[in-house]
C-alpha cells in the first residue's frame, strides 16, 4: 500500500453548506438526485391522480386540483409522462445509483470529474425547476404529448401554449446536457478508475448496466438534441424545419424523437436490470448464472435498440415497406432480453432465497416485467399494431415496464442499499405492507387498461363520452376501476415515506455489511467517510462468490486475499 | 486535492483523453443527426441547389483553409508542450486562436452580406439549415477559443499542460466538422 | 381476443384478429411458463435452516443450455409472428386493390371533412357530397380513401375496420377499406392534436346499396348544409395539390 492510497490523508471534512448545497462527494450528489427525483415522482403521481379522477368521473371537481379543462388534461399527462421519464426515471435510476453506486463498487474514493459531476445536477436541477414554472405562465403548461410531435409542438397557434412549449423544450434539452455530463463522468470513471485488481469480468452488473446505459443515451440523444435546436428556432423565430408548407418535414422531428426514444427505454431498463440482479445474487446467496452471459445479451440489446425505432411510426406515414423491416428487428429484440430474463431466473436455480423486502420487490420486478415484454410484442406485429398503435394497450404496455422499472426497481435499490446510504435498517413489516399494497393496486390499474385498449379506447382523450363506442358503462366501471386501484396506491405510499424518512433518524443502526454482501460497498463503513475507504481496497475475484464450497461463510468478498 | 480516482488509470488511457474522446463521440451523434436531417431534406428537395448557389464559395474555401492551418498549429503546439518548451505551446495556441477569429470575421461578413440581401434564417428551410449548422458550428470555435485562451494562459505557467493535447485533439473535431459542412452546405448541387 | 369487444367490419379486420389472437398464444404460454418456473424456483429454493446454496457458474455447457435452447425456441415463435404481422400489414397497408369508389378526408383542427364522390362515383365533380364529422359508405364496396391534415397531426381510426392512418399536413395519403357488414360506427382522431383531441370524434354509416342511394338523394336536396367555409377549403385543397 502507497500512501497515496491512505484516503483519510487527503480528505478533510467541508463545511455544510460546501458539503450539502455544492457537494462534490459523489454520495451527496446522488442523495440530491435521488431526493429530487422523489420529489418529482411525488408531482408525477400528483399529476396523474388529477387526470385519471377525471377519466373516472369526468367533470367532477378533483379533490386538491379542481375542474380539469381539455386543456389541462392535455398538459397533466404531457407533464405526466415527461417527468416521469426525465425527472424520476432517469435521475433515480441513472444518475442517484450510478453516483452513488459505481465509486463505491469499483473501490475508490470519487468520480473522476467531481466538478463535472456537481455542475451535472445542477443543470438538472435548473431543468426541473424550468419543468415546474411552465405550468404557471401564460397559457399553462405544454399539452401536445410527450412525444411532442410538430406542427402541433412548433406553433403557437396550434398549441395555444406559447411559453409552455418553448418552456418544455428548453427543460428537456437541459436535462439531457445534465446526463451527457453525468454520463461522461460514469464512463471514464468505470473504465479508469477501478481498484487494482478489479478486472473487466470482476465489476458488479449494475455498474456495467449503468454505464452501458449511459453509453446508449450518449450514442442516441444527439439527434434529438439537433431535432430539439431546430424545434427552438421554429417556435420561437419562425424558421420551419417542421414546416411543410416552407419545405420542411414533420416526420422529420418523429424519427429524431424515436431514434433516441426507443434506445432510451432500455437506458433505463438497463440499470434496473442491474440493480434486481445484486439483489437476487445477495438473497438467494447464488452466483448469478452466465455472468458474460448477461453482459452478451445486454451488448445486444443495445445494439438492436438503434434499429428498433420506426416502431412507434408505423402508421404515421412512413414508407409502408419499412416497416417490415422494423417488425423483423423489433420481434428479434425479443431475444437478448428473453435471455437475459431466464437468465436471472435461472439465477435462483439451486439457491437459498430469502424473501425479504429488497428481495421481493426484485422478484416482483421480474414477474411484473415479463408482462410488459410480451405485450411489446403485440406492438412490434405491424399488422397487429394497426389496431393497438395509440389505444390504452400501449398505455398498459409501457406502463408494465415503466412502473416496474421506475418505482419497482427503484424501491428494491433503495430497501437495499438504504442501511448504505443512512447507515440503518429500514422497518421490515412496515417494508411488506408497502410491497403488497403497492404491487395488488398496480396490477388492479394496468390490466383494466388492456381491456380498454383492446376495446378500442384510444390515448389522450379527456372525456370518452364524445365516442358513444366507448362511453358504455362497462368500459366507465374499467376506468374506475382503474383509477380506485390508483388512489389506494397512492394512500400506501404513505407507509414507504413514513418508513424511510423515520429510518433515516430512528432506525436500528446497520453496520458495515447488513446482508453480507460480497461487493465493495459493504466493505466501508455505513455511510461511507468522505473518500469512502480507509484503506482502498484491493480486488481478488469476481463479485457473486456465494455458496463457494469448502468455504465456512457462505459468501466471498472481492476484497479478502486469497488465503493460501 | 484530487480525489485518487482521477490518478487511476486501468485502461493504461489518460482519464483526460478518454474524457475528451467521449465528448467527441457525444458531439458526432449530434452533428450527425442535423447532418443526416440536412442530406435527406436536400435529397427530397433538388431545387434547393437554386439557393445555395447563393452562398459564398470563396468565403467558405477560404475558411476551410483558416480552419486546416489553425490545426497544423495546435498540433504544433502539442508537439512543444512534449518538448517541455510550454512558452512557445502558449503562443502557438494564441496563434490557433488568432485563426479562429479570422474564421468567424469572415463568418460574419459573410453572414451579413447574405442577409442583406434578404437570405435570412427564415427564408426558406435550407437557409435555415445553414444558418443553424454553421451557427452551431461556430458556438463550437467560440467555446474552442475560450478554452484554449484559458489553457493557454495555465500552460505558461506550467499548469495542467496534458490539457494541451486534449483541446487539441477538440479543436480537430471542430474543424472536421467544417470540412464536412462546407461541401454539404456550400458546393453540393 | 378484441373480436369479442369490437365487431370486425372490415375484410382485414378478422385476419388481424387472428394475428392478435395468434400473438396473444404465443406469448401467452410462454409467459405462463416462465412465471410458472419463476413462482416454483422461489418456492422449491427458499432458504431452509442448515441448506446452503450451491454454487453454479452457468458457465458450462450442460448449464447454460437451460437458457439457450429456451431462447433458440423464442426465435422460432418471432418467425412464425413476424410471417403473419407481415402478411396482415402488406394486406392492409402496402396493397391498393383497384377502387369502385374513392372518399377525400380532410382533418383539421378539430372536425373531419368527408367528401364523397356522390351520384357519379367520381370525386371532385359536381355532385360530390360533403360532410362534416359523418362519413358514409356503402357495404362490400372497395374504397380508397385520400387522407389530409389542413393543420396539425391527426389520424384516422375506424375501430371496427381495425384501421387506422396519420394524416399530415403536405401529403395526401391514400388506402383502402372494404366493409363487410352495415351499421354505425365510431371514427376516432387518434393523435393528439390540441386542446379539443378529446371531442374530434366522427361517425361511419355503413349502409347497404339502397340506403346508400337513398341518403344520397337527400344530400342533393340539400337537406344537410356543410359547416366547414367552402372557399377556405377549396383553397386549401389546392395548396395541398390534388393528386
Ligand atoms: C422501459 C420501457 C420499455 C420497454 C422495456 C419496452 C420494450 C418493448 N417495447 Fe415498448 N414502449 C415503451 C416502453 C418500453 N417498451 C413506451 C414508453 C412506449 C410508448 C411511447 C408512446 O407512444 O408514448 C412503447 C411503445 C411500443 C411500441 C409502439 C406502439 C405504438 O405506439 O403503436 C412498440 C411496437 O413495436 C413496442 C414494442 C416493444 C418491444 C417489442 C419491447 C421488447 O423490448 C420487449 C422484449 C421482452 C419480452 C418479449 C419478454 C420476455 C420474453 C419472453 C417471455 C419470451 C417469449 C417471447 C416471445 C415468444 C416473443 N413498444
Ligand atoms: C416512468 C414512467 C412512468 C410512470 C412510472 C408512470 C406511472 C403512472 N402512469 Fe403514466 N405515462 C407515462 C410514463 C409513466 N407513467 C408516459 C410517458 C405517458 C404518456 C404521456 C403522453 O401521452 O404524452 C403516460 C401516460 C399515462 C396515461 C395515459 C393518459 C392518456 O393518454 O390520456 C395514464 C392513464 O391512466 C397513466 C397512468 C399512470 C399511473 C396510474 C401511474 C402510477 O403507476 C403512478 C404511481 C406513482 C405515484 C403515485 C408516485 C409515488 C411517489 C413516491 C412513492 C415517492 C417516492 C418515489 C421514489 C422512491 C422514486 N399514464
Ligand atoms: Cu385530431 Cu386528434
Ligand atoms: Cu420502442
Amino acid at each position: 500500500m502507497s500512501a497515496a492510497d491512505h484516503a483519510h490523508d487527503a480528505h478533510h471534512e467541508p463545511g455544510w453548506v460546501s458539503k450539502y448545497i455544492f457537494p462534490l462527494d459523489h454520495k451527496i450528489i446522488g442523495m440530491q438526485y435521488l431526493f429530487t427525483g422523489m420529489f418529482m415522482a411525488l408531482i408525477g403521481g400528483f399529476l396523474v391522480y388529477a387526470f385519471r379522477m377525471q377519466l373516472a368521473f369526468p367533470g367532477i371537481e378533483v379533490p386538491f386540483y379542481g375542474k380539469v379543462t381539455p386543456g389541462d388534461y392535455n398538459s397533466l399527462i404531457t407533464n405526466h409522462g415527461t417527468i416521469m421519464v426525465f425527472w424520476v426515471a432517469m435521475p433515480v435510476l441513472i444518475a442517484a445509483f450510478g453516483n452513488f453506486l459505481i465509486p463505491l463498487m469499483i473501490g475508490c474514493d470519487d468520480m473522476v470529474f467531481p466538478r463535472i459531476n456537481r455542475l451535472s445536477y445542477q443543470i438538472f436541477f435548473i431543468s426541473a425547476v424550468i419543468i415546474l414554472a411552465s405550468f404557471f405562465v401564460e397559457g399553462g403548461g405544454f399539452g401536445g404529448a410527450w412525444t411532442a410531435y410538430p406542427p402541433l409542438s412548433a406553433k403557437a397557434e396550434y398549441s395555444l401554449t406559447p411559453l409552455g412549449s418553448s418552456m418544455w423544450l428548453v427543460a428537456v434539452a437541459l436535462e439531457f446536457v445534465a446526463f451527457l455530463l453525468g454520463g461522461i463522468n460514469f464512463i471514464t470513471t468505470a473504465m479508469n478508475s477501478r481498484a487494482p485488481g478489479m478486472k473487466m469480468f470482476d465489476v458488479p452488473i449494475v455498474v456495467w448496466m449503468i454505464v452501458i446505459a449511459s453509453i446508449l443515451f450518449m450514442a442516441s440523444v444527439g439527434p434529438l438534441i439537433a431535432g430539439a435546436v431546430m424545434m427552438f428556432m421554429d417556435q420561437v423565430i419562425g424558421t420551419t424545419f417542421y414546416d411543410p408548407s416552407a419545405g420542411g418535414d414533420p416526420v422529420l422531428w418523429q424519427h429524431l424523437f424515436w431514434f433516441f426514444g426507443h434506445p432510451e427505454v432500455y437506458v433505463v431498463l438497463l440499470p434496473a436490470m442491474g440493480i434486481v440482479a445484486e439483489i437476487i445474487a445477495v438473497f438467494a446467496r447464488k452466483k448469478l448464472f452466465a455472468y458474460k452471459t448477461i453482459l452478451y445479451t445486454t451488448f445486444a440489446t443495445g445494439i438492436l435498440s438503434f434499429f428498433v425505432w420506426a416502431h412507434h411510426q408505423f402508421i404515421a406515414g412512413i414508407d409502408p415497406r419499412m416497416a417490415n423491416v422494423f417488425t423483423v428487428t423489433t420481434l428479434l429484440i425479443s431475444i437478448p432480453i428473453a435471455e437475459m430474463l431466464f437468465i436471472y431466473i435461472a439465477s435462483l436455480w439451486g439457491g437459498s432465497i430469502t424473501l425479504s423486502t429488497p428481495m421481493l420487490w426484485a422478484l416482483a420486478f421480474i414477474a411484473e416485467f415479463l408482462i410488459g415484454g410480451v405485450t411489446g410484442i403485440f406492438l412490434g406485429a405491424s399488422g397487429a399494431d394497426v389496431y393497438f398503435h395509440d389505444t390504452y394497450f400501449v398505455i398498459a404496455h409501457f406502463h408494465y415496464t415503466f412502473f416496474p422499472i421506475a418505482f419497482i426497481a427503484v424501491f428494491a435499490g433503495l430497501t437495499h442499499w438504504f442501511p448504505k446510504m443512512f447507515g440503518r435498517l429500514m422497518n421490515e413489516t412496515a417494508g411488506k405492507i408497502h410491497f403488497w399494497g403497492t404491487i395488488i393496486p398496480f396490477n388492479f390499474i394496468f390490466i383494466p387498461l388492456f381491456v380498454l385498449g383492446s376495446a378500442g379506447q384510444h390515448r389522450r382523450i379527456y372525456n370518452y363520452q364524445h365516442f358513444p363506442e366507448l362511453a358504455t358503462t362497462e368500459l366507465q366501471n374499467l376506468r374506475v376501476l382503474a383509477t380506485m386501484a390508483l388512489v389506494t396506491l397512492i394512500v400506501f405510499q404513505i407507509v414507504f415515506l413514513t418508513n424511510f424518512f423515520w429510518s433515516i433518524f430512528f432506525g436500528p443502526k446497520a453496520g458495515e455489511n447488513p446482508w453480507k454482501g460480497t461487493t465493495l460497498e459493504w466493505v466501508t463503513a455505513s455511510p461511507p467517510p468522505h473518500g469512502n475507504f480507509k484503506e482502498m481496497p484491493t480486488v481478488y475475484r469476481g463479485p457473486y462468490e456465494y455458496g463457494v464450497p469448502g468455504r465456512d461463510d457462505d459468501y466471498w468478498p472481492q476484497h479478502l486475499p486469497n488465503e493460501s | 486535492m484530487k480525489p485518487i480516482a482521477t490518478t487511476r488509470s486501468a485502461t493504461g488511457i489518460p482519464t483526460g483523453r478518454l474524457a475528451v474522446w467521449w465528448v467527441i463521440v457525444s458531439e458526432i451523434v449530434i452533428f450527425g443527426g442535423l447532418l443526416a436531417s440536412y442530406i435527406m431534406h436536400r435529397i427530397g428537395h433538388p431545387e434547393w441547389a437554386n439557393y445555395s448557389i447563393h452562398t459564398n464559395i470563396y468565403a467558405g474555401a477560404f475558411n476551410t483553409w483558416v480552419l486546416l492551418t489553425s490545426s497544423f498549429f495546435a498540433v504544433c503546439a502539442h508537439n512543444a508542450v512534449e518538448m517541455g518548451n510550454n512558452k512557445k505551446a502558449a503562443k502557438l495556441l494564441m496563434v490557433t486562436t488568432g485563426f479562429g477569429l479570422v474564421f468567424l470575421v469572415v463568418k460574419f461578413f459573410e453572414w451579413s452580406h447574405e442577409i442583406e440581401l434578404g437570405y435570412t434564417i427564415t427564408a426558406n428551410t435550407f437557409w435555415s439549415f445553414y444558418y443553424t449548422a454553421a451557427g452551431i458550428h461556430g458556438l463550437h470555435v467560440i467555446a474552442g477559443m475560450i478554452l484554449m485562451i484559458w489553457i493557454a494562459n495555465d500552460v505558461r505557467q506550467n499548469k495542467e499542460v496534458q490539457r494541451v493535447e486534449l483541446i487539441a485533439n477538440y479543436w480537430h473535431f471542430v474543424d472536421l466538422v467544417w470540412v464536412f459542412l462546407f461541401p454539404l452546405l456550400y458546393i453540393a448541387k | 381476443m378484441i373480436e369479442s369487444l369490437v365487431e370486425p367490419l372490415s375484410t382485414y379486420a378478422s385476419d388481424l384478429d387472428f394475428l392478435v389472437n395468434l400473438v396473444a398464444w404465443f406469448t401467452g404460454i410462454w409467459l405462463v411458463l416462465s412465471e410458472g418456473v419463476f413462482f416454483w424456483l422461489i418456492w422449491k429454493y427458499r432458504a431452509k435452516e442448515g441448506v446452503r446454496s450451491e454454487y453454479i457458474t452457468g458457465e458450462e455447457a450442460h448449464q447454460k443450455r437451460w437458457v439457450t435452447w429456451p431462447h433458440y425456441a423464442v426465435l422460432v415463435c418471432d418467425v412464425f409472428i413476424i410471417y403473419f404481422a407481415v402478411t396482415v400489414w402488406v394486406d392492409i397497408k402496402q396493397t391498393l386493390p383497384p377502387a369502385e369508389a374513392t372518399v377525400r378526408i380532410i382533418s383539421q383542427q378539430w372536425g373531419w371533412t368527408f367528401q364523397h364522390p356522390g351520384p357519379d362515383n367520381k370525386l371532385d365533380t359536381k355532385d360530390d357530397i360533403r360532410t362534416t364529422d359523418e362519413l358514409h359508405v356503402k357495404v362490400g364496396t372497395t374504397y380508397h380513401y385520400k387522407l389530409e391534415s389542413l393543420d396539425v397531426l391527426h389520424d384516422f381510426s375506424v375501430p371496427v375496420f381495425r384501421l387506422k392512418q396519420d394524416a399530415i399536413p403536405g401529403r395526401v395519403i391514400t388506402g383502402w377499406f372494404k366493409a363487410t357488414g352495415t351499421g354505425e360506427h365510431d371514427i376516432q382522431c387518434a393523435e393528439i392534436c390540441g386542446i379539443a383531441h378529446g371531442m374530434m370524434g366522427g361517425r361511419i354509416f355503413i349502409e347497404t346499396p339502397e340506403e346508400h342511394e337513398k341518403w344520397m338523394q337527400s344530400q342533393s336536396e340539400g337537406m344537410v348544409a356543410s359547416k366547414i367555409d367552402d372557399k377556405a377549403l377549396s383553397t386549401t385543397v389546392a395548396a395541398v395539390g390534388v393528386p
